[in-house]
């Protein structure tokens, strides 16, 4: 009985509390966004995001709250960081619904953003924005649906792979490989060296699925992946290509054993263990991966053999050979949110504040300039070729969505346990929709 | 509670008139009791009422909805989500997640409980350290859950514990994916619940045998009876009570089990089918896939069978407990 009453009261109890919620908001007309003044009375912002961990980025966010406080007295912020499956998958849609959210919470763009936005959550930033905006550049546009400007990120950043450089020179690889045959060749080479060539975390599923998303970047075309987003088209055979190529290299057995089972952040055998702790030579991941790994060695450092390189071209691919996946996080006003909010999020992008984020290791900074405040190399490397990429692409799973965006997840590491096809993925995508 | 008010009332009315003193003090004892039936009953009833019957109501409205948790559920499917082509019932990692809880039911039942008889009936006896081992084997009841499920994931991850200790015993040849190998891991699964929930069947059982009298073993030992059958005809006929209400106990454990899979097994392997229960699949799908109307259909899914599992149980099974036919088995 237990596990029932939890969950089952759980689902419940959220949607009880959100009546009760909506049924006292619904009458109130405090609309705060209609003085005319800013600064003009005192006002409380909520702001919930995700640094939760003691370190440096929680306290850069606790000191931005304050200082800002000191600009605007009239302007208190009442900080709560969550850790980030928590807030996107439970607090944050159930605050939403309950008529009575945060008024500055975090967001990451993509396909979550547009079911905010026809939901009616997010408050229009677009003409407070434009100067914000126009430093940022392309990156901006994912937190904007139809033109409009809903959210800005303060940080962005490209996947790429996280290499041995040691573990490289002693298997005689010379150069970090650019092809897909140069990639392959690389993992032979290290297998004859006995070395594990590349970790995968397919345990939490995603970081097995993103072998697939850069070979959709790769096989597909801007516009299709762009139509698969907006419109939910999947019907491009480039799709059940990308799929073919991921079962082609899973099939090399280039990965640690038992796979299936590591997960890819939490502890030494997880994937980004097993890279920062000389047990696997590469790995591919995020900007963030270094911040992970720092918490992942005995010496809490990040290791001094790391390197960097891109996702290596695909010969005979029909999409971009120099867009790159990547993605970022950024911060949202709700609908109801005050004014101030607004001059809120845009201090937290100001240049001084972006600079002392990028001091921080979290990540790297979206605003132009502020990538000088990179102390790490291997970030600085990203940051360059961030910004020399072809394009970008979003992470799949944020464009299409938590529902398509999980049922592909899902198919891929089918295709990863030798379980499903590559049209299997497919299938997901298209009937993902349907509850 | 319900059924004795209309009764109450009913004698009430359906006594003649009396002498107008004794009537009001009768009528002032049965305000008294409606009053503390209301009283004492209420605060219960109303709690009840609140936090099971209307979320469960609630489970149900949802889950006949498309409903994605941003906005109100507008989007009316009918029972689509339960048997539509992508419904439940349709949806094989789903089936595989429900016989995964058959395999846990029936496995728990067949290895935990003749390993806990057997250890109760050891333990049963007197021996020095007999208190020592009595709580060594109920130590993994009282740890949390979600502990028990990070230590063995500790455990028995590739390198770790369980495999350097069959390496010791020259076992090597044995070691696998116990986590990754789809095959092996609802084996792994079930190992670490008989693990943990042995301890509880145990501690049942020996507060059942020390409920059995002393005279009746020794009545049996005068009559010539060796040890082995005076447990076959003496004490195990006694624990059946015990035994029954363990059996349900851990049946409707087994149909609920989510803490320690969701914990020890990684959301990959759970996500193919090899080790999802009906409770981690509704999560996964209800929160993590944010298909919360389907999500609720599933719950709803897990009551029903839990349900019935137990009414069922409780009519055919327990009630010879409740009707105090206790020492039927021994005559």
């Amino acid at each position: 009985m237990r596990i029932k009453r939890r969950f089952g009261a759980v689902f419940a109890i959220v949607a009880t509390a959100a009546l009760v919620a909506s049924g006292c908001s619904s009458g109130d007309s405090d609309d705060s966004g209609s003085k005319s003044d800013l600064y003009a009375g005192p006002v409380t912002l909520e702001w919930w995001h995700n640094g939760n961990q003691e370190g440096p980025l929680r306290t850069l966010w606790q000191k931005v709250a304050d200082d800002f406080h000191n600009l605007h007295p009239t302007v208190t912020i009442k900080v709560t960081p969550i850790e980030t499956n928590e807030l996107q998958r439970n607090r944050l849609p159930a605050a939403l619904l309950s008529g009575n959210p945060p008024d500055i919470f975090q967001a990451w763009g993509g396909g979550e953003m547009v079911e905010q936005v026809k939901s009616d959550y997010l408050m229009d930033i677009t003409a407070a924005t434009k100067n914000e905006v126009a430093s940022m550049g392309p990156t901006s546009k994912i937190w904007s649906v139809d033109g409009k400007q809903y959210g800005l990120p303060f940080s962005f950043g490209i996947e790429g792979f996280w290499y041995n450089k040691d573990m490289f020179a002693k298997a005689g690889i010379t150069a970090p490989p650019t092809t897909l045959d140069e990639l392959n060749s690389a993992v032979t080479k290290l297998k004859a060296a006995n070395a594990t060539p590349i970790a995968v975390g397919a345990g939490d599923k995603w970081p097995a699925a993103h072998w697939w998303y850069n070979f959709a970047v790769r096989e597909c075309k801007a516009e299709t992946l762009a139509n698969a987003g907006s419109k939910q088209q999947f019907t491009d055979p480039c799709f059940v290509k990308a799929g073919e190529d991921t079962k082609t290299f899973v099939g090399t057995t280039p990965f640690q054993p038992n796979f299936l089972a590591t997960p890819g952040q939490e502890g030494a055998t997880s994937s980004a263990g097993l890279l920062a702790n000389g047990k696997a030579a590469m790995e591919l991941m995020g900007h963030w991966n270094g911040g992970v790994m720092q918490t992942l060695t005995p010496d809490q450092k990040q290791p001094p053999f790391l390197g960097w390189f891109p996702f290596p071209k695909v010969s005979g691919g029909g999409g971009s050979q120099d867009t790159m996946m990547g993605g970022g996080d950024g911060f949202s006003c709700s609908k109801k949110a005050p004014k101030e909010c607004v001059e809120f999020l845009k201090y937290i992008v100001s240049p001084d504040v972006q600079k002392a984020f990028a001091g921080t290791g979290s990540g790297i900074p979206t605003v132009k300039g502020a990538e000088a405040g990179l102390a790490d190399p291997v970030l600085q490397t990203i940051a360059k070729a961030t910004q020399s990429a072809g394009g970008t692409q979003l992470w799949l799973d944020t464009t299409f969505g938590a529902k398509a965006g999980t049922a592909m997840n899902d198919a891929i590491v089918a295709i990863f346990a030798g379980q499903g096809t590559p049209q299997g993925v497919v299938d997901a995508l298209q009937k993902a929709t349907a509850r | 509670m319900t059924t004795t008010e209309p009764g109450l009332a009913g004698r009430a009315r359906a006594r003649p008139a009396r002498p107008g003193s004794a009537d009001a003090t009768r009528a002032a004892r049965n305000r008294r009791k409606w009053f503390e039936i209301i009283g004492l009953s209420g605060p219960a009833a109303v709690v009840f009422t609140l936090f099971v019957l209307v979320p469960i109501g609630f489970a149900g409205y949802y889950s006949l909805y498309k409903w994605s948790g941003y906005g109100w559920p507008d989007e009316f499917i009918g029972l689509d989500n339960y048997f539509g082509p992508y419904g439940a019932f349709k949806d094989p990692i789903f089936l595989a997640g429900l016989r995964n809880n058959a395999f846990i039911l029936v496995g728990s039942l067949l290895i935990q409980g003749p390993l806990a008889i057997a250890i109760a009936l050891l333990l049963n006896r007197r021996f020095p350290g007999r208190a020592a081992f009595r709580m060594l084997v109920f130590v993994p009841y009282v740890l949390a859950e979600v502990t028990v499920g990070i230590m063995w994931q500790l455990l028995l991850q590739p390198d770790g514990g369980v495999d350097a200790f069959l390496t010791r015993l020259g076992l090597e040849q044995f070691i696998t994916g116990w986590l990754a190998n789809l095959e092996v891991v609802r084996w792994t699964m079930l190992f670490i619940l008989t693990w943990k929930y042995t301890g509880f069947a145990l501690i049942l059982f020996l507060a059942g045998l020390s409920n059995i009298p002393d005279e009746l073993n020794e009545a049996a030992a005068i009559d010539g009876a060796s040890w082995w059958q005076t447990q076959r005809y003496v004490t195990l006929p006694l624990l059946g009570p015990t035994i029954r209400i363990w059996i349900f106990l851990s049946m409707i454990g087994s149909l609920q089990q989510f803490d320690v899979i969701w914990v020890a097994s990684a959301p990959a392997v759970r996500s193919l089918g090899a080790s999802n229960t009906m409770a981690t699949y509704m999560v996964d799908h209800g929160f993590n896939q944010r298909e919360w109307g389907y999500g609720n259909a599933v719950a709803l899914i897990l009551f029903v069978i839990s349900f019935v599992a137990a009414l069922i149980f409780q009519r055919f099974v327990l009630r010879r407990d409740i009707q105090g036919a206790q020492t039927r088995g021994v005559a």
